[in-house]
C-alpha cells in the first residue's frame, strides 16, 4: 500500500496530462497550439463575457384565440355549403357554438361539421369534439391533446423561423433553445444592445391581402355594426381611417416566394414580392373579379396600404409601398422572406450585461479565486507542514482538472460558478484533513507508521464519500431547478466534487508513497 | 517541519460539549423565534428574480447623482422607483416596477426610460439591464423554494438510509434550523434575496449535511467501540476527537470565502455572505442541534445496530 501501485501512478499521470492539455488553450494566445491539440477555451457565461439573454414566450392564449376564430369561419362555410340555416354562431365557453334554425336539420348539421375534425398527429385522437346541446345548438370544443400539439408545433416553427431570420441578419450566431412547453431562450454573447435583434425576432410579420368591403356605411362602422364575415382594422400610420375588410384573406404571406427591398418610380423604398403559383392564381382571380374595388395589404393586424385595383394582376408579383425607410423596408422584406411566426411572441425576461462589466466580473472573480486558493494553501501548509504541501499539490491538480473538464465539455462558467469553485476547493481540502486526522488518530493509538497511513485512507473513505454525495445531491437539484447562472454554479460544483475526490485521495497517496520511500521516516510528521 | 499547526492543537481535548447544550438550546430557540419574527415583520428583500421589475445599472462620468435619478424616474411615471449606490461612487442601481402587467411593454418601457435618462444626464452609460416579467418571477420563486424543499427531503432520505431514523431527524431539524436562521438574518439585514441566494442556501445545506455526516460517522464508530459508556460521554468524546478537523476545515472554508466576501464586489456579496454564515451555522448546528436531538430521543445501540453498521461502513 505504501509503495504506490503502478496503476495509481499511471492514473495520476494520465489525469495530469489530460489537465494540462485541456487547460493550455486558456493560457496561450489563439493559434499558438498545433491543430491536433484541443483548442477549446472556458465557455464564459453572459455575466462574464457580456451579452444579452432574452426569454420569449409564445402567446398560447392568442394562438387559441386565432384557432377559434378560424374554426368559427370553417363552421360558417361548412354550414353555408350544406345549405343549413343557423344563428348565434360564435365563440362560447372556450369553444364554438352554433344554433341550427330548423330542428330537423340538426343531425345533418352535426354530420357536416363533424367532417372538420382531424386526427392529432399519428394518434387516433381527434382534434375536435362535437356535442349536441339542447335547444338545437351544437357545441364544438378543441381537445387538450390537439391544443398541446398545436403549441408544440408553433414553438418548433417559431424556433425555425427565428433561426432563419437571424441567419439572414448575418450577425454572430446567438444560441436559441427551447425551455418548457412554450418558451424560447435566446442568448447572444457579446451583444450588449439587443434592440436590433429584438426587432427582428419579436415581430410576427403576418402578411395578408384582404378585400376592402365598401358596402358598409361609415356610420355603421362607427356604431360597431359590421357584418359577421367582415372585420375592422386600423391603418398603419395610426392616425388615418380604419378599414372594413373581408375576414377571409385572398392571399397570405405563406404564399410568397420572394420579397426584396426595391425602389418605386419616385425613388421611395418599397418591397417587391412574388407569389407562388397558388397565390398568383388566387390573386389573379380576385383582381380580375374586383376591378375598381380596393384591396388591403395587412401586416400584423394593421393596414399598410389599400390600393384600388385598376386591372387584373396575373403576373403573380407586385410591390408594397408603405411609409418605409430603407432600413424598415429591407427589414420587412427579410421578415417576409423568412415567414410569419405562427403566434405572437412576448418578451418575459431580458438581461443585458455590457462587455466591460463582464470583464470587471472576471477580474474580481479571479482575485477572489486567487485569494481563496492562496488562503487555503497557506493554511493547510501551516496546519500539516509537508503533508499540507502534498494536499496543496493535489489542490493544484484539482484546479487544473476542473478547468480542463469545463473547457472540454464547454460547460458555462458563471460568476456564481467561481464562488462554487472556491467552495469546492475548501471542501476538497476537507477530504485531506479527514485523512490526515485519521492518520494521527491511528498513530496515537500506537499503530506503526505504515499502518497509520494506510488506515488513514481506508477509515476516512466512508465519511468522504457520504460528504460528497450530499454535495452532489444539492448540485443536482440546483441543476434541475435553477436558471442560467445557478446552473453554472451547480455544474462547477459537480465537476469539482468528482475531481476533488480523485485528487485528494489518489494524488496525495502517490506523493506520500514516494516521500516514504525516499525519506524513510520513522514517525508521522503530523 | 517544525511549524505544523497540528503540534499546537492539543492532542486530547476534554471539552464538555454536552454540558453547554441546554444553553445552546435556549439560544437556538431564541434565534429561530427572532428569525421568524424578522421574516414576518420586515420580510425578505426579494430581488427582481422573484419580484419582477427592472434594474438598470447606471454609470456617470462624475459621482452618481442619486437624488436626481430618483426625481427623474418619478417624473417618468414608473412605479416604485428605488435608487441606490453600488460599487464605486459613480455607479448606481435604478430599480423600478413597470406600469401595467404586460411584460413586453415593460421591456419596451426600459428603452424609453434609458433614453429619458440619457437626455437628462449626458454621458450616462448603462452597463447592465435586467427586466423580469411577473410571470417568470413567480415561477422562479416557486421553483426556487421547491428546490430547497426537495433538497431537504433527499438529504433526510440519504441520512436516514446511511445512519438511522434518529440521526435523520436530528439532521433535518438542524437543517431547518440552519435555513431558517440564514434567511432570517438575510431578512433582518435586508440583504437582497435572489436566485443566487437559493444556490447559496443549497450549498449551505450541502455543507451542513457534510458536517452532520462527519459528526454521525464518528459517533457511530465510538458507539460501536464503547458500548457501555453513556451516550453523553460518547458524544463528548467524539466531538473532542474530531475537534481539530472541525477547526481546520472550518477555518479553511471561512478563509477562502472571506476573501470573496470582502474583495469580489457587490454582485457576489450576498452569495459570499450567505455561504460564510452558513459554514458557521452549519458547524454549530452539528454539535448543538443534531446531536442533542439524539440525546433527547435516544439512539439505538443494540447488537443489531452495531453489526449492521459495521457491515455497511467498514467493508
Amino acid at each position: 500500500m505504501i509503495q504506490p501501485r503502478l496503476w495509481k501512478i499511471a492514473l495520476v499521470t494520465a489525469a495530469l496530462l489530460f489537465g494540462v492539455v485541456f487547460t493550455l488553450p486558456n493560457l496561450l494566445p489563439e493559434g499558438a497550439l498545433p491543430g491536433f491539440m484541443p483548442n477549446q477555451k472556458l465557455n464564459l457565461g453572459l455575466d462574464l463575457q457580456g451579452g444579452s439573454y432574452l426569454l420569449y414566450e409564445v402567446d398560447t392564449d392568442a394562438l387559441k384565440q386565432e384557432q377559434m376564430t378560424n374554426l368559427v369561419e370553417d363552421v360558417r362555410r361548412t354550414l353555408q355549403d350544406a345549405g343549413i340555416t343557423f344563428s348565434g354562431l360564435g365563440q362560447a365557453k372556450g369553444g364554438v357554438s352554433v344554433r341550427i334554425t330548423d330542428p330537423a336539420k340538426v343531425d345533418a348539421a352535426l354530420d357536416a361539421v363533424s367532417k372538420l375534425a382531424q386526427p392529432v398527429g399519428n394518434t387516433p385522437i381527434k382534434d375536435l369534439t362535437f356535442v349536441r346541446a339542447p335547444d338545437q345548438s351544437i357545441e364544438i370544443q378543441q381537445t387538450p391533446q390537439a391544443f398541446q400539439a398545436s403549441v408544440a408545433k408553433a414553438v418548433d416553427q417559431t424556433i425555425e423561423i427565428i433561426n432563419r431570420r437571424i441567419d439572414a441578419l448575418g450577425t454572430r450566431e446567438p444560441s436559441i433553445t427551447r425551455q418548457g412547453t412554450n418558451r424560447i431562450v435566446i442568448e447572444a454573447a457579446g451583444l450588449s444592445d439587443p434592440e436590433k435583434l429584438k426587432a427582428v425576432i419579436g415581430k410576427t410579420a403576418k402578411l395578408t391581402f384582404q378585400m376592402v368591403d365598401d358596402a358598409v356605411p361609415p356610420a355603421d362602422v362607427a356604431a360597431g355594426h359590421v357584418p359577421p364575415e367582415d372585420m375592422v382594422l386600423p391603418s398603419d400610420d395610426h392616425i388615418s381611417e380604419t378599414y372594413v375588410l373581408q375576414r377571409r384573406p385572398v392571399v397570405t404571406g405563406e404564399m410568397l416566394v420572394s420579397a426584396q427591398q426595391g425602389f418605386d418610380e419616385n425613388g421611395q423604398p418599397d418591397i417587391n414580392f412574388r407569389f407562388n403559383s397558388q397565390g398568383a392564381r388566387r390573386f389573379g382571380d380576385a383582381t380580375t373579379q374586383n376591378i375598381g374595388k380596393k384591396f388591403a395589404i395587412v401586416l400584423d393586424g394593421r393596414v399598410i396600404e389599400a390600393p384600388r385595383i385598376n386591372g387584373a394582376i396575373t403576373t403573380g408579383s407586385g410591390q408594397i409601398t408603405g411609409n418605409f425607410t430603407d432600413d424598415s423596408a429591407s427589414q420587412l422584406a427579410l421578415l417576409l422572406r423568412s415567414g410569419a411566426l405562427p403566434a405572437q411572441l412576448k418578451v418575459d425576461e431580458q438581461r443585458t450585461v455590457g462587455a466591460e462589466l463582464g470583464a470587471d466580473a472576471v477580474r474580481s472573480g479571479t482575485i477572489a479565486l486567487a485569494i481563496g486558493a492562496g488562503a487555503i494553501v497557506v493554511f493547510i501548509v501551516l496546519a500539516y507542514g509537508l503533508f499540507g504541501l502534498f494536499a496543496a499539490a493535489a489542490l493544484a491538480i484539482n484546479v487544473l482538472l476542473i478547468v480542463a473538464f469545463m473547457s472540454m465539455t464547454q460547460a458555462t462558467l458563471t460568476l456564481p460558478g467561481i464562488a462554487g469553485l472556491i467552495l469546492t476547493l475548501a471542501v476538497a481540502v476537507d477530504a485531506n484533513v479527514l485523512i490526515y486526522e485519521r492518520m494521527r488518530d491511528e498513530a496515537r493509538a500506537g499503530r506503526s507508521l505504515i499502518l497509520a497511513i494506510d488506515s488513514g485512507y481506508r477509515l476516512a473513505w466512508p465519511s468522504i464519500m457520504d460528504a460528497n454525495v450530499t454535495t452532489l445531491i444539492s448540485a443536482a437539484i440546483m441543476f434541475q431547478f435553477g436558471s442560467g447562472p445557478v446552473k453554472g454554479f451547480a455544474w462547477t460544483l459537480s465537476i469539482g466534487v468528482l475531481t476533488s475526490v480523485f485528487t485528494a485521495i489518489l494524488v496525495t497517496q502517490v506523493l506520500i508513497g514516494w516521500w516514504f520511500n525516499f525519506a524513510k521516516p520513522k514517525k508521522l510528521p503530523i | 517541519m517544525r511549524w505544523p499547526l497540528t503540534r499546537f492543537l492539543p492532542e486530547h481535548s476534554h471539552i464538555n460539549f454536552v454540558r453547554l447544550s441546554p444553553f445552546a438550546a435556549v439560544l437556538s430557540v431564541l434565534a429561530v423565534v427572532a428569525s421568524i419574527a424578522a421574516l414576518a415583520t420586515v420580510g425578505l428583500k426579494l430581488g427582481i428574480d422573484f419580484k419582477g421589475g427592472t434594474v438598470i445599472e447606471a454609470v456617470t462620468p462624475g459621482p452618481a447623482p442619486l437624488g436626481q435619478y430618483r426625481a427623474a424616474l418619478s417624473s417618468m411615471g414608473v412605479r416604485d422607483p428605488q435608487v441606490q449606490g453600488f460599487g464605486s461612487p459613480s455607479d448606481a442601481l435604478l430599480k423600478f416596477q413597470p406600469v401595467g402587467a404586460d411584460p413586453s411593454a415593460a421591456v419596451n418601457a426600459v428603452n424609453g426610460v434609458k433614453a429619458g435618462l440619457q437626455a437628462r444626464f449626458p454621458g450616462v452609460a448603462f452597463p447592465s439591464t435586467e427586466v423580469v416579467g411577473p410571470k417568470v418571477s413567480g415561477e422562479l420563486f416557486r421553483s426556487g423554494f421547491l428546490a430547497l424543499a426537495i433538497a431537504i427531503l433527499l438529504m433526510l432520505a440519504y441520512i436516514g438510509f446511511r445512519f438511522g431514523l434518529q440521526q435523520g431527524l436530528g439532521a433535518i431539524l438542524a437543517i431547518f434550523h440552519d435555513v431558517l436562521l440564514t434567511i432570517g438574518l438575510l431578512s433582518a439585514l435586508q440583504i437582497e434575496f435572489s436566485m443566487t441566494s437559493i444556490a447559496a442556501l443549497l450549498t449551505v445545506i450541502g455543507y451542513s449535511m457534510n458536517e452532520k455526516v462527519i459528526t454521525f460517522d464518528r459517533l457511530r464508530e465510538n458507539l460501536h467501540k464503547y458500548r457501555r459508556t453513556p451516550l453523553a460521554d460518547v458524544i463528548n468524546l467524539s466531538e473532542n476527537e474530531r475537534l481539530s478537523r472541525t477547526i481546520i476545515t472550518g477555518a479553511t472554508a471561512l478563509l477562502a470565502l472571506g476573501g470573496m466576501l470582502f474583495l469580489s464586489g457587490p454582485s457576489l456579496f450576498p452569495l459570499a455572505f450567505t455561504m460564510v454564515f452558513g459554514i458557521l451555522i452549519g458547524t454549530y448546528s452539528s454539535i448543538y442541534v443534531a446531536l442533542p436531538v439524539l440525546l433527547v430521543w435516544g439512539v439505538k445501540r443494540g447488537e443489531d445496530e452495531a453489526t449492521s453498521t459495521s457491515a455497511t461502513a467498514r467493508p
